[in-house]
């Protein structure tokens, strides 16, 4: 009972520290001299080096969502309906939730591991003793990046997943490329695009915080280094699905209206 | 050398800490310790590991905040600084750290460039390349300007972590343990770049190590921190000639291992 309490209790407490990190960083985050050599390094890391990934996997994912789907809609008699289906499902959630998932593990982990080992070697205070602030220099280019970069990232899985949707409607039945793309588009409305891309600026939000939280406060030791990487991933997946559930539930009182 | 009686007479201690008390948890590492520095002095501060050494120096420059204590440097008491009059304060105090901390991601050149470009005033006007050129030559560094730090030996990282050290011209560096992990040829090119650095730029240093044989060629006055308190201090000759066991036990280190090495 008491393990349970003192977790729970560590549990609270991580919360206010990650809290009173973002509080740092939004109180900073126009500070000037603005660090732009850093931030545009940063952008290329972050959003550049992770397009691949990132578009390899939304095609899988817009071919696998559409091989599975298809014997199902054939047997509704609503297989001409799949672009707009897919279309939706992907913009709304499944592109977002899949670009940021591989985010949070490719960049939470990238980031968490590059401060964390900076802070065991001691360049932070390095950087600290010079008159220099590493939070300004280090954390708020990052969280910058992360939350910069994630929008264009979700829009590139969406695009290229639509793109593997099409792929196999186009092999197995006899779709052509107009006119997927004009029933995929048709079906979408702004409340689709604008709730999806304004959540992703959020998940940009929460992987730079809690990538560069972990990081920054890292334990000392190569184990430290470890720790901060493995531990920002699982900590932003979780709040990652939170903010979703958030953005769900708000987008859906405007569905509603 | 000149003697630390000749250094002091007359003088303003750059670096005055009185009573200075640190705890990590039910670990007092601190309990009250006592030292100045006067311009253009080498003192070594001597102890065991995890004898609280680097913790000291790190009060120094606010990375570590003492429970109890003053600490003053170039008249400033640190504790009280806001982080803009730290950082000016910074400027003046170099850090070398043990495992010199280069940034990892940039070039040597770079690495100069970091707290140059934060601070140009402090070269006042000269040419950015030239002092980074100028501060490289005088550690034997001017080849490696566009290595990264991985490519740098142990040696050469310290020698690079010096000159970035010195490109704000600090009035006082700060060294932790400069010569530990190196051998002892390039623990002796260490040496003499650190007196070669005290003669050019007119600083003042305060050295921490374990090690009684470099602590005798570097310093003017020996401190040695045992039990969390400046248990005694002196010059080389004057602590080799102690009866006390405990200083005698960090000059039969050095006899043992001038016998077995």
């Amino acid at each position: 009972m008491d393990s349970i309490l003192n977790r729970l209790r560590y549990s609270f407490e991580e919360t206010g520290r990650v809290a009173a990190f973002a509080g740092r960083f939004f109180s900073e985050a126009f500070r000037r001299p603005f660090e732009w050599r850093e931030l545009f390094r940063q952008c290329y890391l972050i959003g550049y080096q992770s397009l691949f990934l990132v578009a390899a996997t939304g095609f899988i994912m817009g071919l696998v969502l559409t091989l599975q789907l298809r014997p199902t809609m054939i047997e509704f008699g609503a297989v001409a309906n799949m672009p707009n289906m897919v279309s939706i499902s992907f913009i709304r959630e499944i592109g977002p939730m899949v670009t940021v998932l591989i985010c949070a593990g490719k960049i939470g982990s990238g980031i968490g591991a590059e401060l964390g080992s900076m802070r065991v070697t001691e360049q932070i205070d390095a950087m600290e003793v010079s008159g220099t602030n590493p939070f300004h220099f280090l954390v708020v280019t990052r969280i910058w990046a992360c939350i910069l970069m994630l929008p264009f990232l979700v829009i590139a899985a969406d695009t290229v997943g639509l793109m593997g949707s099409f792929l196999v409607e186009s092999t197995k039945g006899s779709v052509s490329m107009i006119l997927y793309f004009d029933k995929a588009f048709s079906a979408l409305s702004i409340g689709d695009v604008v709730p999806a891309t304004i959540k992703s600026f959020f998940f940009g939000l929460v992987i730079g915080v809690v990538g560069c939280y972990k990081g920054y406060n890292s334990e000392k030791g190569t184990a430290g280094v470890g720790k901060a990487a493995n531990t920002a991933v699982v900590l932003a997946s979780l709040l990652l699905f939170l903010v979703d559930l958030l953005a769900v539930l708000i987008a859906d009182i405007y569905y509603t209206i | 050398m000149k003697n630390s009686e000749t250094i002091k007479s007359g003088l303003q201690p750059l670096i005055e800490i009185k009573g200075v008390k640190k705890k990590f948890g039910e670990n007092e590492v601190l309990k009250g310790f006592d030292l100045q520095l006067f311009p253009k002095e080498n003192v070594v501060i001597l102890g065991k590991s995890g004898s609280g050494k680097t913790v000291l120096i790190k009060c120094l420059v606010g990375l570590v905040e003492p429970d109890e204590g003053a600490v003053h440097v170039l008249g400033q008491s640190i504790p009280d600084l806001n982080q803009h009059e730290l950082d000016k304060i910074r400027k003046e105090v170099g850090f070398l750290f043990q495992g010199s901390a280069l940034y990892d991601s940039m070039t040597l050149r770079e690495n100069l460039q970091f707290p140059l470009r934060r601070h140009p005033e402090r070269i006042k006007g000269e040419n950015e390349e030239q002092a980074i050129r100028q501060i490289l030559q005088s550690v034997g560094l001017e080849h490696a300007i566009n290595l990264m730090p991985a490519e740098l030996s142990g040696g050469m990282k310290r020698r690079a972590a010096l000159a970035r050290t010195l490109i704000l011209r600090p009035q006082i560096i700060l060294y932790d343990e400069p010569t530990t992990g190196l051998d002892p040829i390039t623990a002796n090119e260490i040496i003499g770049l650190m007196l070669k650095v005290q003669e050019q730029y007119d600083t003042a240093s305060l050295i921490i190590t374990h090690d009684m044989d470099f602590a005798r060629v570097i310093s003017n006055r020996i401190v040695i921190l045992q039990d969390g308190i400046n248990y005694t201090e002196g010059t080389y000759l004057e602590l080799s000639k102690s009866q006390d066991p405990k200083v005698k036990a960090f000059f039969k280190d050095v006899q043992s291992r001038n016998q077995y090495g």
